[in-house]
């Protein structure tokens, strides 16, 4: 299981801007490595990462063979109403984690 | 036919290692010693500082599950004995390796969870550098961050860290270079590329950039051994406990970062 470790503010004042934060468990194995049997250690790395706002995409991001394991991101989006917010990340072999996050908007 | 330049850069190195007091036992005075953290550059102190973005604290959160998971034929987990590490385990990461009266040797961190795995939870001792294990010391030693490290000095230790200083300062491998040649004689300069620090483990297990991964403190005392083209003991081995116990007292006083973030 992937183990990601959020961090979105949990109250913000309408219309402010808000930072989240997030890390997530992966090997982000590139696909270039030689294993010790000779042979090339399949790719194995998240593909997409994308951020919804009460069902509203508000971030998204590639992610290439050359990033790093266990890939942090940040990144800000703007308070509008309290709702959820949902970061999910998806890659090679069927690689799915969500994490959902209240925030509350006054 | 070796270039000019690159020669004078190999001698300009070898210089360097030579410079320094051969042997000289003067250890680095207590004010003047330095974590590896002070070494780093600002970013990756940041990355270490701040919970959400410390690639170690997904560790840290595994081992926090574990720690109430029931495991062997005991079905017991450490929460059953221990209760709440944030109290139980406040320091004790800080305070080891430590003298164990059954085995009556000095024993790690990791050494203490897999006797408490075979003794109290009746389950298998876990292998080094496994995640769980790695998760589990990262967890305790979560619990000593900020604390000062204690390594006590008593009878019963004292033969273990004498041991432990002696590997220390003895020269090994084909390189025929001690720890102490560039860790107390050199620290501060740069060994090719890389820059020296004091080399005290103030952060273990770590999450090493270049590794991408958490190890614990023998996974970073092979590599030393390897970059000496020295064969390097086994995990788990005394010399490396003893050497860790050594490294430890060296360190005492100074605060626990664990788990840290290196380059």
């Amino acid at each position: 299981m992937a183990r990601a470790l959020v961090n979105v503010p949990a109250n913000a004042r309408r219309g402010d801007i808000i930072e989240i934060k997030a890390l997530i468990s992966h090997p982000m194995e590139s696909g270039f490595r030689v294993g010790t049997n000779g042979k090339i250690i399949q790719r194995d790395i998240i593909q997409t990462f994308t951020c919804t706002y009460n069902g509203e995409e508000v971030f998204k991001a590639k992610y290439s063979p050359a990033i790093a394991a266990n890939p942090f991101i940040s990144f800000s989006t703007r308070a509008t109403d309290s709702g959820e917010i949902v970061l999910a990340w998806r890659g090679d072999n069927g690689f799915e984690a969500v994490e959902t996050k209240q925030i509350t908007v006054e | 036919m070796m270039r000019p330049r690159r020669l004078r850069m190999i001698m300009a190195c070898m210089a360097v290692l030579l410079a320094g007091p051969f042997a000289s036992g003067d250890e680095i005075p207590l004010a003047a010693r330095k974590s590896g953290s002070e070494f780093m550059s600002r970013q990756t102190q940041d990355m270490q500082n701040d919970d959400t973005s410390n690639p170690a604290m997904l560790w840290v959160l595994e081992g926090e599950t574990l720690w109430s998971k029931p495991a062997g034929t005991a079905n017991k987990s450490c929460s059953s004995c221990h209760r709440d590490a944030a109290t139980s385990m406040k320091g004790v990461a800080a305070s080891y390796p430590a003298f164990d009266e059954t085995s009556s040797k000095v024993i790690n961190l990791e050494q203490r969870i897999n006797l408490c795995r075979t003794e109290q939870q009746k389950a298998s001792p876990l292998a080094y550098e496994s995640r769980d294990l790695l998760a589990l010391t990262a967890y305790l030693a979560r619990q000593s961050k900020g604390m000062p490290i204690e390594a006590k000095d008593d009878s019963r230790t004292r033969p273990f860290r004498e041991a432990g200083e002696k590997l220390y300062s003895e020269r090994v491998g084909q390189l025929n270079l001690s720890c102490a040649q560039c860790h107390t004689d050199n620290w501060g300069q740069k060994l090719g590329s890389a820059l020296l620090p004091q080399a005290h483990p103030t952060a273990y297990p770590l999450y090493r950039l270049e590794w991408q991964t958490v190890g614990s403190l023998q996974r970073r005392l092979r590599n030393c051994m390897i970059g000496m083209r020295a064969e390097p003991y086994a995990y788990g081995d005394q010399e490396f406990v003893n050497l860790e116990l050594y490294l430890m007292w060296r360190a005492r006083g100074m605060t626990m970062e664990a788990p840290g973030v290196r380059p």
